[in-house]
């Protein structure tokens, strides 16, 4: 396969152009002008059921960690009756490691407004939320007043640009559950509830928000849609991996030169973006090891990532995944079982306690790791630990025990000598 | 009767807290929905919820204690107690655990003489450790009070920020820029 030009490449989700935030700014760089073609030219865009398959066509693979394709999941609700159908426009962003949705809500609101928009148009939804997690509260007010100048400007309300498509958007604060970000928990936060997800089926399509159908989309995932519809399916499958195209917001965090967020084409080379996009490790160090996406994909090892790209398919070949592209680099000196330790610790305390495995399990690894991170841990602990995994996994309601057993299970695989080391140091091991 | 509603104890709504109350309603089709930005009026306007606040919230919007005690109690950004005045929310998560936010951790509890977790006997400062805050090409950081980030701490950096939040004086907004931008 040959390698991703990546070096050529110019944003389109935030690209460098000063107040872009601001609606006339956006308005005169060519915004809001798929909303306008999708709701006058119709020629071209006959019906809502154009749209959806304009972007179904596209591939869009949901950037928010699942990587189904959007316009495929947009074409699972049923038929309008005339009642209320909502979109939950997913902006918790929680996942240790993911930072990138919050650049969108302060570089370029409107991008994303306007993605929404015309997702409510292709699926005849009539009420928009946006959950944005309560700690972006500096956000939160950015895209409130974002939304109120398309308000003002009649993108959003009754009979936008004088068609017969109308539609509200609010924006709901979280408050601090990481949790929340499972969609059906975000549904039941929206409903002003405890986040407990639920259980699946019914799925929100059919029974979403107030019992009604209601489509959840991330962030990121809708700032691609007016540029689809804009420049067409076809040119966005041409930028980066064929089977997980388009644009991507890599978060890169961790020990390197030059951490931040940066929107590359997808399928770029795990060891380009380490080194060259983000400036290499710090101090000249080397590198020991990478989460790829998101603290619940499973870490990489430094010497299985040549040959390896930033998209699913490439990082199946090695037993991982790009979930929300927010990576984490980890260089020779770091530590493994303190790293893993604080995983655990996370999904130990963001563990919503419904269901026994999670709430028990995630309890157990915490304890067990801390018991080796403090030198009292024995060989047979880590069995132990891979074994409370496969109790885990796969048996509650939500990922978030799969989310909790994969790291556990691929650190300790992947780094087994040094947790052996770790425990044959111990205070119980015979000398 | 209906006088006491919106009176509990010393907690009172504002008019104004009351009409954005009755904004807020209007955008959901039932009133359950508004639990938890209810919650976040109350918050700011009483600097928690404590269960006088949130029977002040139940009984303003009309719906059982337990249910806003319930939805309180799950969140963490809710303040279940009064806290200091500044509420330090240090992110110890992964990367910033790697960049070094324990070190920071430990620096202000020295510095402030308390532990994570408690507050200040002056009331001045509450010092928590939480979960990963969505900064974490910018690590270490804090969040002052559920709103301002500070990125990128150093010991310095922590020096001058309790310094100047001493004499009153809140940091603004600290702009992360995409490192390849020039523009904005």
């Amino acid at each position: 396969m040959s390698t991703v030009d990546w070096k050529k490449y110019e944003p389109v989700l935030i690209p460098d152009i000063k107040d872009l935030h601001k609606i006339d700014v956006y308005e005169k760089n060519g915004g809001y002008q798929a909303l306008k073609s999708i709701l006058t030219d119709k020629k071209k865009w006959a019906d809502p059921k154009s749209v959806v398959n304009e972007v179904k066509d596209a591939n869009i693979r949901g950037r928010g960690g699942a990587g189904f394709n959007a316009g495929l999941k947009w074409s699972f609700m049923p038929p309008a009756d005339g009642g209320p159908r909502y979109l939950a426009c997913n902006g918790d962003e929680s996942e240790p490691g993911t930072f990138k949705d919050r650049k969108i809500f302060e570089f370029n609101p409107h991008l994303f407004i306007e993605g929404a928009l015309i997702a409510a148009y292709a699926m005849e939804i009539t009420t928009i939320y946006v959950y944005i997690r309560g700690e972006y509260l500096t956000y939160i007010k950015m895209m409130e007043k974002a939304i109120q100048d398309a308000y003002d400007k009649g993108y959003i309300g009754k009979n936008i640009v004088d068609s017969s498509f109308s539609v509200d958007f609010y924006v709901h604060s979280g408050a601090g559950a990481y949790i929340c970000g499972e969609e059906t928990s975000m549904l039941e936060s929206l409903e002003g509830k405890r986040g407990y997800p639920r259980v699946k089926p019914p799925f929100p399509a059919q029974k979403g928000l107030w019992g009604r159908p209601t489509t959840i989309n991330n962030i990121e995932t809708l700032s691609h849609v007016p540029a689809v519809i804009n420049r067409g399916s076809a040119w966005f499958k041409n930028i980066g991996s064929p089977t997980h195209p388009g644009p991507i917001l890599y978060g890169i965090s961790g020990h390197v030169n030059k951490p931040g967020v940066y929107e590359l084409p997808s399928g770029i080379p795990v060891l380009d973006l380490i080194n060259e996009v983000a400036g290499g490790i710090r101090n000249g160090k080397k590198l020991k090891a990478v989460i790829p996406g998101g603290s619940s994909t499973p870490i990489l090892r430094a010497d299985q990532l040549e040959g390896i790209t930033m998209d699913a398919d490439s990082l199946r070949t090695v037993g991982s995944m790009l979930g929300t592209a927010g990576m984490v680099v980890m260089d020779e000196d770091t530590d493994m079982i303190d790293v893993l330790w604080r995983i655990a610790h996370f999904y130990h305390h963001e563990s919503c306690g419904q269901c026994t495995p999670c709430r028990e399990g995630t309890g157990w690894l915490e304890k067990i790791l801390l018991k080796i991170k403090n030198g009292e841990g024995e060989v047979r602990d880590l069995d132990l630990l891979l074994d409370v995994t496969t109790q885990m996994e796969g048996r509650t309601i939500c990922a978030l025990a799969d989310a909790a057993a994969w790291p556990v299970r691929f650190t300790i695989n992947r780094f087994r000598d040094e947790f052996e080391a770790r425990c044959k140091k111990s205070v119980h091991a015979i000398a | 009767m209906e006088k006491q509603i919106n009176k509990i104890m010393a907690y009172e709504f504002t008019k104004e807290d009351l009409k954005e109350i009755e904004k807020i309603k209007s955008h959901y089709p039932e009133v359950k929905p508004a639990t938890l930005p209810v919650l976040w009026i109350a918050q700011n306007r009483f600097g928690h919820v404590d269960p006088d606040v949130q029977r002040l919230v139940a009984e303003t919007l009309e719906l059982p204690e337990a249910h806003v005690h319930g939805v309180a109690s799950f969140y963490t950004q809710y303040y279940k107690e009064k806290k200091g005045k500044y509420v330090l929310d240090v992110c110890t998560c992964l990367s910033c655990q790697l960049c070094g936010g324990y070190d920071m951790l430990h620096y202000l509890e020295e510095k402030l003489g308390i532990k994570e977790g408690e507050t200040s006997d002056d009331g001045m400062f509450t010092l928590n450790q939480v979960e990963c805050l969505g900064a974490c090409g910018y690590a270490p950081m804090l969040q002052i009070t559920n709103d301002k980030y500070v990125n990128n701490l150093t010991s310095e950096k922590l020096d001058n920020l309790v310094d100047s939040l001493k004499k009153g004086e809140e940091p603004g907004y600290e702009k992360m820029e995409m490192p390849l931008r020039k523009n904005n």
